[in-house]
């Protein structure tokens, strides 16, 4: 912090860098019917980001919900390349982690995935900005 | 994060697969299982006797890639694997506006994954077939409405497993041994109270799917317990139950004392231990969540559309006995009416073909769809703008998925609102 740097720290699921704008939701999403990989832009009509476009962005989120194949949007996202730069959810999110692992297998890309506690979710609220590195989040004024 | 911690977790022969003794596909499908246990935190891999593939559903070239990937590599399911909807009705896609690159590639996912040994169902409702697991099977399901059902309404043990690794349990016969397939994990935690609930309105066929609504972002990801029902809901409620909160949550695991497999009461249910949140439910709440799924409650309609989990034999008979009952008079789709389209399994199909509960559907001019459903295939581009429906899966997903305005109701209205091209309302215990 001597910098005067703001900083959070996080558990890294799927490791890597990412600087974006900070995309910040309540709420679960299920990409299925919820997020679309052609533009990456959010299209859940039920979800408080519905319309934001959240490819390259860093996407807060408590978790996913619904559907089994949030994966197979989440991949098709990082095949385009319309995926968000950084997925951080509060508590571990295995959907968003196995989309990440396969896009890996796959692709040799993923979205960075970091695990965050309940505190630190709750702070990232008004971040414009993040820059991830490792499991390490600094604040950023986009 | 990976190396001798990871390796602890598995037994010799998973470890056999890891190292490509059991051949490439195995060795992709446990290297991708490895690295789940190990982003779960699980202290050991278990086998699993079934599996139930989502993967078929096509939303684009990485999972084809995925599937043509495995398949090409030779992958061959252990278990027994039913299969999932696909994005096509594979033999009748042309009587729909379905591009034919969609067809196309959506059939090669098809293929792929037939190609593995696996059970060509065709339906998010497996547990309405013949593969139904049995109480206490360790299986690895996907298909969130189906993953609901096995472990709530069943009593098998899964988790909820997402597209592209339901495929890799299936070819490696293992899964992680973590969350629902444990025991211990399976107690409710929340309670879902209902007070003053009419048996009436209980008995309805479309209370069940507001119940689910509800109950979807009060348990969030937890198990959980409904007090109070006043009635033994039928099969396909509690069908249209898990499909609901599987939707507007992910519940996996819901018990209800009395009818539940493992909530003979609900002391049972919680495991003796008070709930960490009691969420009282009354008409008033139930009343707002029905509204919920309602985005347009007035006018025309471009379609009806029945069968999000899948339409089941029972289902079939009781839309005969209302197309019989009210006969076939109907506004016609080309004098302002509007389609009326039911969704299901070939195998449901044929049963209810020849037990005689399509000839009225047939005569009233009502379309079927099997292997798919009008949220996975593209059947008619941006012109299905005024949807409605008796399922709240339909309700939730047809907004963002097909972009139009919905309205919820029960199958009677539904029928009543197909054959007048318009959304009818019927007097009924919601009143």
């Amino acid at each position: 912090m001597s910098d005067g740097s703001v900083r959070l720290h996080g558990q890294v699921v799927v490791a890597g860098n990412a600087v974006g704008a900070v995309l910040y939701a309540t709420q679960p999403l299920s990409f299925w019917g919820g997020y679309d990989a052609a533009s990456g832009r959010i299209t859940d009509t039920h979800h408080s980001l519905a319309g934001e476009t959240a490819a390259g962005t860093a996407l807060v989120l408590p978790a996913t919900r619904g559907s089994s194949t949030t994966t197979a949007v989440l991949l098709e996202a990082i095949r385009r390349e319309t995926a968000p730069a950084a997925l951080i959810t509060r508590g571990v999110d295995a959907f968003l982690a196995l989309a990440c692992v396969v896009g890996q297998e796959m692709y040799g890309r993923s979205p960075v995935l970091i695990c965050v506690c309940e505190d630190a979710f709750r702070s990232l609220a008004d971040w414009p900005g993040v820059v991830v590195e490792e499991g390490t989040l600094t604040r950023r004024e986009r | 994060m990976t190396g001798e911690s990871g390796a602890a977790r598995l037994s010799a022969f998973d470890r056999g697969l890891l190292a490509g003794e059991e051949g490439e596909a195995p060795k992709l499908a446990m290297r991708i299982l490895a690295r789940m246990a190990e982003v779960r935190g699980a202290e050991s891999m278990l086998d699993i006797e079934a599996a139930h593939i989502d993967s078929t559903i096509y939303v684009g070239d990485a999972g084809l890639e995925f599937a043509e990937r495995l398949a090409s590599l030779g992958a061959r399911v252990r278990v027994p694997s039913t299969l999932n909807v696909s994005g096509l009705d594979e033999f009748h896609w042309q009587e729909w506006s379905v591009p034919p690159e969609w067809a196309e590639k959506s059939a090669r996912q098809m293929r792929a994954y037939d190609s593995m040994g696996t059970i060509p169902t065709w339906t998010c409702a497996p547990y309405q077939g013949r593969q139904t697991p049995r109480f206490g099977q360790q299986i690895a399901w996907g298909e969130s409405n189906a993953v609901a059902f096995a472990n709530s309404v069943i009593g098998a043990r899964t988790e909820r497993y997402p597209d592209l690794l339901d495929i890799c349990c299936a070819i490696t016969g293992r899964a992680p041994a973590v969350g629902l397939h444990l025991d211990e994990n399976r107690l409710a935690t929340r309670v879902l109270r209902l007070r003053g609930v009419p048996e009436e309105l209980a008995a309805a066929d479309d209370f069940y799917p507001v119940l689910g609504h509800l109950l979807g972002p009060f348990a969030e990801d937890d198990p959980v317990a409904i007090a109070g029902l006043p009635v033994i809901p039928e099969e396909d409620q509690l069908k249209a139950l898990g499909a609901a909160a599987a939707s507007s949550g992910a519940v996996a695991l819901f018990h209800i004392p009395g009818v539940t497999p493992e909530a003979p009461t609900l002391a049972d249910a919680l495991g003796g231990r008070e709930p960490v949140a009691v969420f009282d439910v009354g008409l008033e709440e139930l009343r707002a969540a029905r509204r919920e799924l309602t985005t347009h409650d007035e006018g025309a309609l471009d379609m009806v559309v029945l069968g999000s989990p899948h339409f089941s034999f029972a289902e079939f008979g009781k839309l005969a006995a209302l197309l019989r009952e009210r006969g076939p008079e109907r506004a016609l789709p080309e004098e302002g009416g509007c389609e009326l389209v039911v969704t299901t399994s070939r195998a449901v199909r044929d049963l209810a073909e020849r037990a005689g509960l399509l000839e009225p559907l047939h005569a009233f001019g009502g379309r079927l769809m099997v292997d798919t459903c009008v949220l996975a295939t593209p059947m008619t581009p941006g012109t299905t703008r005024r949807l409605m429906t008796n399922s709240a899966k339909y309700a939730w997903y047809s907004p963002g998925l097909l972009g139009s305005a919905v309205a919820f109701g029960s199958l009677a209205e539904c029928v009543e609102s197909a054959r007048q091209g318009r959304v009818v309302r019927e007097p009924g215990p919601w009143d």
